[in-house]
């Protein structure tokens, strides 16, 4: 390790670092704001300047740019000089030539990053006393608020939003200093990780568009440590909330999973936990089918009384908490408990979990994925089914890059030289699906087939692989890809339905003899693995099982789970008819609890805790950011509570989460490691809980006196380590109890750095989560039976198209989700669209059996042999089924959709009628 | 979307088959289609006088980028013409060689006899003024070009000559 | 003198075309190399001659070359060599000319450069104004193709190049050789941090070398008559002939070929015929418009690049701009900051911001609103924008040359703007 000297002190560094990076890991404040950790240096900014010296004698030195200088042994540099000093404070000055004076009124204010390095230069009177430079603004959507005037033309936002993210439509426009960043035009961003940019802008060009509408200050803000709901990736989140609301999302930095960045999906899509769907009381059905409202003992009373004695069965969900999901399960024993997939959907998450149990391949982390050097991708698109995942496979690509850099001496953070040098080489990435998706620009090789034959694709591959010749020129091409790389990656997952292409995949794996191997599967829900290994000992039941003996039971219980979404209506109507007693736990209105005779009104993610197993198998804890509203509370203290009442033999001994997490960890084997996802609720750090709230948390005890003057008892959190309060420490705690980011002086996000145990590393306190599965040795089984269809003339197989924006149920509930997802469609080739003479708008019916469907038209680039794609999980699309057969016909009587009201306008509207001012808190 | 949108029978009908083929000419030197960015521009703006939207998206679409990707170089350079122009435009050098040869007050000439200032066009659309860089020709300030051609040596007599009040074109 | 660069070139004589270049000795060096030298051979009569790059920083030319991966040490691919023949640099005429006048000069030059290097494309990176000139040189290319000396096999030596001619679409940014590259590939041109160096990692990543026009005009010379031939034609350090140019309100303004080492009273004296008429010398830019001031203290200093940057200035492209003492300097500077505020990229903060602070400061001053602490707040601007290091690249530090002399040498001058309430010149900058 090389020792440099800074001011005198002797400071030990990483080979190949940057002086910018060593002295941010040796903890001294060196301001910068165009270098980011994930994006690497290119030294626009110059605002890390510091003094180089050649030698001891030399005591004049030169300014250099300590993100673009590489560190190399007994180099000298000087952060105090006077030179370098004078040459920062420089930096800020000109960058307020232009720079508003609206820091009051600006969402970044409190969290600007602009703000601190000003105060940290020392910079306050500013000379210059010529006109600012004005920009207009633009409209980019629901989901980003554009403010070009305060921009300090850092570069950052195109670099992560085309370089990092493959964003094509915004950039630098116009040069010297009427720098403009944006699109082309006004218009909606296309990339699905846009709002990155909130947190990537070093100031306030780039806000978050909903937060705005219900906007509080950083320092206002209580946050815990969270994890999104939004899919089975398990991105690590920090929601923060005041007056009772989530407000916003902001990444929670977890180096093996989403590093700095989340997708729209899960920083724009909690907007649904605030919506008037909510529910906050329990309700017992009225004869005409409204519920009335009943206080949380009556309820527990009332299906104590259904239960007592009866026949009572169960559904869990893979979109609730492991512990609430073995409550259920240990309450009505694991025979009368079905884990609330589709049948369909049990067999293909099941199958994944059999396979990464049993595959010699690692299932990745996204750090992992990250080093990819040759991937294919069998039927997925990543981008759509975990977001996350698809923006690591983006910069797996890079790798070939850093390989030709490497090869010069070229630092990997050297980021524009890099980029200049590899131009468009990229490592290979082959993508084999029935039709375009998102990551298509970076592939190397697209193959458009009907599911059936990604499944043979991927057999194919895998004889290849295993030396065996194939007619199929490019499952050979992709067996040599994937056999020329060091660290092989191969990509699938559950959004075909279709179980074939699953293991086709682990065939390929497994045919791979590289140790570095990895098989990744995208699964759909948060907690849908982690439902899938509760129920891998088989001894639970399935919806259709407990649907036939619906006549014999009493009393059903369905955890946050919205049955119809799990298909077929007949079958759920069956399960759900008069006769059987049903109680729902949930958090909003939908067709499986408009069926219910008992509601109890659960508490959201933000108001409960609990465990969750990500696609790559690694269960994470996530906290409750405030305490539950009205008399909502957490399911699996309804089901404690229920229990209890019930005088269930094992349960009732349970009192505290801790003891739920020890119970179920006992339950299997596979989930031994749940105990150290965590800290004990005894946790404390240097004698405290961790503080929710910031130092500067304000008005307390009077942020309620508009509804009542009043000033209650803070909120006492019994079950976690963290308090509903500002004392305490915020620091070095282990990882899984981070809720916010701030460091003295850092008050943006940037202060991360503050926590890292080096830059782009670990936090201090580790990385979060355990990893419930490891690979085998043995190899996984693998049916390589694969289907053949025989279409009849004018028949379309149909493919589920999952959108991020749509797909997901509880996002969809949120106004600027749904803006962005839009109508249901069908998606047709070019050819098909030519030939029923439709344009993107237009309508078409699909026709399934007895089936219609009508649905707007969308045109795809490319697409198999006979497929169609629909939007997978909106309600127009409810009643079509995955690989089906289908025909279709031109809709005369469609309307084309209008312009639709901006999302902005409509909330802008409804602020009118339904706040009245103060009485909004 | 509105860049992904457009298919190939639009690109067609924007651009001509010649410019395409121009572009196309350019392209067998380049190894990545977005590299003939800046030559297109200048193949569509040399027949139609400037770059309108519609022609920077056709381009773009035709070069397999992004609008904005387009936008961005075509704003960055001086040459490109993002409104616009006169059927001549009027380059005048008001760099140092020139400002000492007395650019300033032939400037105002200008503008007084065409009623236009730094980029404006001139009521009958024959004459936009644009300053440029120095253009390399110091020993002969102060110089302006009006098209292609160069004119050398001003003074407040030439430029009245040659914006005679028929305007009838120009003398070098 | 023996005009070298110059020798096709005369008032009222027709550009030179393929049969009157070849008439005067063209395409010698270009035979010569073909038929009987290895590129290192050439590589090594250019490293002898001392050659240093014309088009301002005088680097020298063989050892630029020298940095270019060769043979099995490069791997397979293009390389490319591009001339850089974007004169923008204000007060600099002296490419036009030799482009103009003597396309062949260049194109022989750039053939035998891309031979030493192993270049097998190459570019003509000119400015779009020049639109004489671009037309001329496609002519130009067009016989040479017709005539072998490029396209494949050239000469029957197996060596081949294409050469193209690309009009840029105008930023003084582009004569930076890496923001030049980024101009090449269809993108902004940002110039980019170095290193790697273009000779490693250029266009579209590959070795690149872009060499100024009057570099690559004297190649030919050099290869055909040698590395000591060359270094006798100066008559001071350096090596060669030089374009020299005056520009500002002098007797007979123009641009000639004369000796390395001329010195500068010779050039303004002799050839431009002295200051015009009840006009006195107060300074001027030896180099161009980002090159320090010097004065008639500095008249019998030999344009030299070491003799002048130990003057405190620079050789720059040899294009001298003089001011005279009726020109108001602080006007002059302001100028020339507009120039490059507004040619400024953006890239990086001390250019795109600072540049124009400077400016506004200059304007308050010029116009009469100045202040005394205004003198301090433009020396913090020097001290900030005025190092190279501290920007991107070197057109801010460039900038503040002319501006930092001028504070300088003239301060008296910005002193009386500032007591007076207004620019002292004004009435009398008459024209």
């Amino acid at each position: 390790m090389p020792m440099i000297y800074v001011d005198g002190q002797e400071i030990e560094v990483k080979k190949g670092e940057n002086i910018l990076e060593a002295c941010l890991n040796a903890g001294l404040d060196l301001p910068y704001f165009c270098w980011h950790p994930a994006m690497g240096s290119i030294g626009s900014c110059r605002q890390c300047a510091l003094v180089q010296y050649q030698n001891e004698e030399d005591t004049r030195g030169r300014i250099v740019m300590g993100c673009m200088t590489p560190v190399s042994e007994g180099a000298r540099f000087s952060l105090k000089a006077e030179n370098a000093t004078q040459f920062r404070e420089a930096v800020v000055e000109s960058l307020m030539l232009n720079h508003p004076h609206d820091c009051p009124v600006c969402a970044e204010g409190g969290e600007c990053h602009l703000q601190d390095m000003t105060v940290m230069v020392g910079h306050r009177d500013r000379r210059y006393t010529g006109k600012k430079n004005t920009y207009r603004n633009q409209y980019l959507g629901p989901l980003i608020h554009h403010e070009m005037n305060r921009c300090i033309a850092c570069y950052r936002c195109e670099r992560y939003y085309r370089d990092y993210a493959g964003g094509k439509d915004l950039g630098a426009q116009a040069s010297h200093d009427h720098l403009y960043f944006g699109r082309h035009e006004e218009g909606v961003l296309e990339s699905e990780f846009s709002g990155n940019l909130v947190e990537v802008c070093p100031t306030g060009v780039f806000t978050d568009k909903p937060f705005l509408k219900q906007y509080s200050r950083k320092w206002d803000l209580q946050s815990a440590p969270s994890i999104c709901q939004g899919c089975a990736v398990g991105c690590n989140i920090a929601p923060g909330e005041r007056y009772g609301k989530v407000k916003r999302v902001h990444n929670r930095y977890n180096d093996e999973v989403n590093g700095y960045f989340l997708c729209d999906r899960g920083r724009f899509g909690s907007g649904y936990l605030n919506s008037d769907l909510r529910l906050d009381y329990a309700g017992i059905k009225n004869p005409d089918g409204s519920f009335f409202a009943v206080h949380q003992q009556q309820a527990l009373d009332t299906a104590a009384g259904w239960m007592t004695g009866k026949k009572v069965v169960a559904i869990g969900s893979p979109r609730a908490s492991l512990e609430a999901n073995y409550l259920l399960r240990e309450l009505v024993g694991p025979k009368n408990f079905a884990p609330g997939f589709s049948d369909h959907e049990a067999d293909l998450i099941g199958g994944i979990a059999t396979i990464l149990q049993s595959t010699k391949s690692i299932n990745p982390s996204i750090k992992q994925i990250e080093t990819a050097d040759a991937v294919l991708i069998l039927g997925e698109d990543v981008t759509n089914t975990a977001p996350r995942v698809a923006l690591a496979l983006r910069q797996s690509v890079r790798n070939k890059a850093f390989e030709l850099a490497e090869q010069m001496g070229l630092p990997a953070w050297q980021d524009a030289a890099v980029r200049n040098l590899a131009q468009d080489q990229r490592s290979p990435m082959t993508i084999v699906s029935a039709m375009d998706t998102r990551l298509d620009d970076v592939a190397s090789t697209c193959v458009s087939l009907a599911p059936d034959d990604i499944a043979a694709f991927g057999h194919a591959v895998a004889a290849a692989l295993a030396g065996e010749t194939t007619d199929n020129a490019e499952a050979d091409a992709a067996a040599q890809m994937l056999k020329a790389a060091k660290n092989p990656l191969i990509v699938s997952g559950s959004s075909m339905a279709h179980q074939g292409v699953i293991n086709s995949a682990a065939a390929v794996a497994d045919a791979l003899s590289q140790a570095k191997t990895m098989l990744s599967f995208c699964v759909p829900e948060c907690n849908s693995l982690g439902l899938a290994l509760m129920v891998a000992d088989g001894s639970s039941s399935s919806l259709k099982a407990l649907a036939k003996r619906a006549v014999k039971v009493d009393a059903l219980i369905v955890l946050e789970n919205d049955l119809y979404r799990r298909g077929d209506k007949e079958l759920i109507d069956q399960l759900l008819a008069s006769g059987t007693k049903v109680i729902t736990l949930d958090m909003y209105e939908n067709g499986t609890l408009d069926q219910s005779d008992l509601v109890m009104a659960a508490a959201s993610y933000a108001e409960s805790q609990g465990t969750l197993v990500s696609s790559e198998g690694r269960a994470q804890r996530f906290y409750p950011v405030h305490s539950p509203a009205a008399e909502r509370l957490p399911s699996w203290q309804w089901l404690l509570r229920l229990a209890k009442v019930v005088e269930h033999k094992k349960l009732s001994k349970l009192e505290h989460f801790d003891q739920i997490v020890a119970a179920c960890a006992k339950s299997s084997p596979l989930f031994a490691g749940l105990v150290d996802v965590a800290p004990l609720n005894s946790f404390r750090d240097r004698g405290s809980k961790i503080p929710r709230q910031t130092h500067r948390y304000s008005g307390r005890t009077a942020m309620n006196s508009g509804v009542s003057v009043h000033e209650p008892q803070q909120p006492k959190d019994h079950e976690s380590p963290l308090s509903y309060s500002m004392e305490g420490l915020n620091r070095d705690q282990p990882a899984s109890l981070t809720p916010f980011v701030w460091a003295p002086g850092w008050n943006s996000n940037q202060s991360l750095q503050k926590f890292q145990s080096e830059v782009d590393g670990p936090l201090k306190g580790g990385s979060s989560g355990v990893r419930l599965i490891s690979s085998s040795q043995t190899g996984a089984e693998i049916s390589s039976q694969v289907n053949e269809v025989t279409l009849k003339p004018h028949q379309w197989h149909l493919v589920p198209m999952e959108q991020i924006h749509g797909s997901d149920e509880l996002s969809a509930h949120t106004d600027e989700i749904a803006e962005l997802a839009g109508r249901g469609f069908i998606a047709i080739g070019e050819k098909v669209a030519e030939k029923l003479a439709v344009t993107e708008g237009d309508g078409l019916l699909v026709k399934q059996g007895d089936v219609q469907s009508s649905l707007e038209v969308r045109i795809l680039s490319r697409v198999a042999k006979n497929c169609i794609g629909y939007s997978a999980g909106y309600s127009e699309t409810r009643e079509l089924t995955a690989g089906s057969l289908v025909s279709l016909e031109v809709d005369k009587a469609w309307q084309r959709s209008g312009p639709e009201m901006i999302a902005s306008d409509k909330a802008a509207f409804q602020q009118v009628i339904g706040d009245g001012g103060a009485s909004n808190v | 979307m509105s860049n992904a949108k457009m298919i190939q029978s639009d690109i067609s009908s924007v651009l001509t088959r010649q410019e395409m083929a121009e572009i196309d000419h350019e392209l067998e030197h380049i190894p990545y289609k977005s590299g003939a960015a800046i030559d297109a521009l200048k193949i569509v703006q040399a027949g139609r006088g400037w770059v309108s939207d519609e022609s920077l998206q056709a381009i773009a679409k035709y070069l397999d980028m992004s609008s904005e990707e387009l936008e961005g170089v075509a704003t960055f350079y001086n040459l490109i013409y993002r409104r616009p122009v006169g059927e001549k435009v009027i380059l005048f050098c008001d760099s140092v060689s020139c400002w000492i040869g007395g650019c300033d007050s032939i400037k105002q000439t200008i503008s007084d006899t065409l009623g236009v200032d730094y980029g404006e066009t001139t009521d009958d659309n024959r004459y936009t003024l644009l300053p440029v860089p120095c253009l390399g020709a110091c020993d002969r300030a102060p110089v302006m070009m009006v098209g292609d051609d160069l004119i050398t040596h001003l003074d407040d007599n030439k430029i009245s000559e040659i914006f005679s009040s028929n305007k009838s074109g120009v003398q070098s | 003198m023996e005009k070298v660069l110059t020798r096709n070139i005369e008032p009222g004589k027709a550009p030179t075309d393929m049969a009157a270049y070849e008439a005067n000795g063209g395409y010698q060096g270009l035979r010569k190399a073909m038929l009987g030298m290895s590129p290192l051979e050439c590589r090594e009569v250019v490293s002898a001659s001392n050659l240093r790059g014309r088009g301002g920083a005088g680097f020298p030319t063989g050892m630029k070359w020298s940095f270019v991966p060769m043979d099995d040490k490069c791997t397979p691919g293009h390389k490319y060599l591009v001339c850089n023949a974007d004169e923008m640099e204000p007060g600099a005429f002296k490419d036009r000319l030799l482009m103009e006048y003597d396309p062949h000069q260049l194109i022989e030059g750039m053939i035998l450069s891309a031979y030493c290097i192993g270049a097998d494309l190459s570019y003509i990176f000119i400015r779009g104004e020049y639109v004489v000139a671009i037309e001329r040189l496609r002519e130009a290319l067009d016989e040479c193709y017709a005539k072998g000396y490029l396209g494949d096999n050239i000469l029957g030596s197996g060596f081949k190049l294409d050469m193209y001619v690309h009009p840029s679409a105008g930023r003084y940014i582009c004569g930076e050789e890496t923001a030049l590259i980024n101009a090449l590939e269809g993108k902004r041109a940002n110039p980019r941090a170095k290193p790697p160096f273009p000779q490693v990692s250029g266009l579209w990543g590959r070795p690149t070398i872009v060499n100024n026009v009057e570099t690559l005009c004297n190649i030919p010379h050099i290869i055909d008559r040698g590395a000591d031939w060359f270094k006798s034609l100066g008559v001071g350090e350096d090596a060669g002939t030089k374009m020299f140019g005056v520009s500002g309100r002098v007797k007979t303004p123009g641009c000639w070929e004369l000796p390395m080492g001329t010195p500068i009273r010779e050039i303004l004296e002799n050839h431009a015929g002295g200051m015009q008429d009840g006009l006195q010398l107060k300074g001027f830019l030896p180099g161009g418009g980002s090159t320090d001031f010097l004065t008639q203290d500095h008249l019998d200093l030999a344009m030299d690049y070491n003799v002048i940057g130990k003057a405190g200035s620079r050789m720059g492209t040899g294009t001298m701009i003089i001011l005279d003492d009726q020109t108001c300097p602080v006007g002059m500077v302001l100028n020339l900051i507009r120039f490059f505020a507004h040619e400024s990229c953006g890239f990086c903060t001390p250019c795109r911001d600072g540049l124009p602070w400077t400016r506004q400061v200059l304007e308050d001053i010029e116009q009469g609103r100045g202040k005394t602490e205004d003198l301090d707040t433009l020396e913090y601007q020097i001290n900030y924008i005025g190092a190279i290091g501290n920007t991107h690249c070197a057109l801010a530090p460039g900038a503040m040359e002319p501006l930092q002399s001028a504070l300088k040498y003239f301060r008296e001058d910005f002193e009386r703007h500032i007591s007076g309430g207004c620019c002292p010149y004004h009435s009398g900058k008459g024209a």
